[in-house]
């Protein structure tokens, strides 16, 4: 394989910054850009629906990088112009200006974008949760608002809905799963985070669907569960999960089915690849496809396309990690959870000393570990990683 | 080299330690990056810069020249 001379990243997100600083930190010399459809320089997510909404920190403290570090990188940024089609063979990228963008070897993140309530498009109230901008928004609206309502129970939703407890009356958490974050956490720590939104008076509305939003006067007034019962509300936060950003590659020739479909090392074509939320990738230890949607793939796997995109052959098979912070909780997640729970440190219930629960559950499933999960023990789920990573490396035999 | 951790940012995942464990460890009760050495030695510097790289909050902060 012959080192490219130019490398175009598409994306300037988490994945994307972090496969050019890598590239950069493995020498490559040639031509790079950095197309991004945001205007801003490249910031941070998942500080949004936390530190970001809650007020705690300002905006700008979720860039990525310092302006200074960015310049040392000698990458061409071109930012607030989105890529509208990709033409695989020729490796040419056109945006939104009309610009058509050619190099040796393109890198898609271009992420995911939220999934929207059908029928809420233009209703006031309603919000999604992407970007700063749509954070922002959300804020000025919890000022005003008393009545929240979240509907959707995954990592995001729960995440909003402990975060705006401090800024509304009412806040109330509606979602299919018997527990918040029950497909992300297995069933016996989702069971532990539904307890303590109760206790901290989130008011939640667990194995619910939900029928439809109502409207006054073109602002959201209120969400009517399956079950009939509307649930006022001044303010809506919809988090019912994510589409990858891929709609600017219909005609391209690459495969795409929920992500871009990638090899083993993230490659979708010749001289194309692919990495963080949009990349949907064939892990060699777990011997299917995966699409991880998580703050640490973005940068582990920018890591691994830098060194393939440089002739460095590696096979991409992390072990999954993501964090969550919710009230006093901090929640560690390595592997991908389901199957017996096992209790392998701490109590389920309240430390005497601490006053709060500090737990780690192993569990397994067909056999194997399939995940590791902490509260408020980061260190200790830590050290029982090891027992993880044996179930995520065991490839399967040479034919 | 010179490097800063933010403790404030630090998420607990623990990735400094696995990445450069002679200069990164965490707190037992709270998971919490610890610094074990400021100023570490040249032979450190790969590893510093894999834990500052991969560090998924962005608490590790290097600085190659000082």
């Amino acid at each position: 394989m012959t080192t490219p001379g130019s490398v175009l990243v598409v994306g300037a997100s988490a994945a994307g910054l972090t496969t050019a600083e890598a590239l950069r930190r493995k020498g490559f010399e040639g031509r790079l850009t950095l197309l991004g459809a945001e205007a801003h320089l490249p910031y941070d997510r998942p500080p949004l629906s936390k530190q970001v909404l809650s007020g705690e920190w300002q905006p700008e403290r979720a860039q990525l990088r310092p302006e200074s570090a960015l310049a040392g990188l000698d990458v061409e940024f071109a930012l607030g112009e989105a890529a509208v089609g990709l033409d695989a063979t020729n490796r040419t990228v056109k945006t939104e200006r009309g610009r058509e963008l050619r190099a040796d070897a393109i890198v898609i993140a271009t992420g995911v974008r939220p999934r929207a309530f059908p029928g809420s498009a233009g209703v006031g109230g309603v919000h999604l949760l992407r970007t700063i901008e749509d954070t922002l928004r959300l804020r000025g609206e919890l000022s005003r608002a008393r009545r929240l309502v979240v509907v959707g129970d995954g990592v995001l939703g729960a995440e909003i809905a402990a975060t705006a407890t401090a800024l509304c009356d009412k806040v109330t958490l509606v979602g299919p799963q018997a527990a918040p974050m029950e497909l992300q956490l297995g069933s016996a720590v989702a069971k532990a985070l539904a307890e303590l939104h109760v206790e901290r008076g989130v008011d939640l509305r667990p194995g619910v669907g939900v029928d439809g939003l109502v409207e006054t006067d073109g602002h959201v007034s209120g969400v009517r569960l399956a079950t009939g019962e509307v649930l006022e509300a001044d303010a809506v936060v919809v988090s019912i999960g994510s589409i990858p950003a891929t709609e600017w590659l219909a005609g391209s020739g690459l495969t795409v089915e929920n992500g871009v479909v990638c090899d083993a090392h993230c490659r979708a074509a010749e001289g194309i690849w692919a990495v963080g939320d949009v990349a949907r990738w064939h892990h060699d230890g777990l011997g299917r496809s995966l699409r991880l949607e998580n703050r640490t793939n973005a940068t582990e796997q920018g890591l691994a396309v830098a060194a393939n995109l440089l002739g460095e052959p590696r096979p991409y098979a992390p072990v999954p990690y993501f964090w969550s912070d919710q009230f006093d909780a901090k929640i560690q997640v390595f592997g991908l959870p389901g199957g017996e729970a096992e209790l392998v440190e701490g109590d389920l219930g309240f430390d005497a000393g601490t006053g709060k629960r500090r737990f780690v559950i192993r569990y397994r499933q067909d056999g194997r570990v399939s995940a590791v999960v902490g509260w408020n023990m980061p260190k200790q789920t830590r050290l029982h990683r090891a027992a993880v990573v044996d179930a995520f490396a065991q490839v399967a035999a040479p034919i | 080299m010179k490097i800063t951790v933010y403790e404030d940012k630090c998420c607990g995942a623990g990735s400094c330690v696995m990445a450069a464990p002679d200069v990164f460890d965490q707190r037992d009760e709270d998971g919490i990056v610890v610094l074990l050495q400021e100023a570490p030695g040249a032979d450190q510097l790969e590893a510093v810069r894999e834990a500052a790289s991969i560090c998924p909050a962005l608490a590790i902060e290097l600085d190659e020249a000082a």
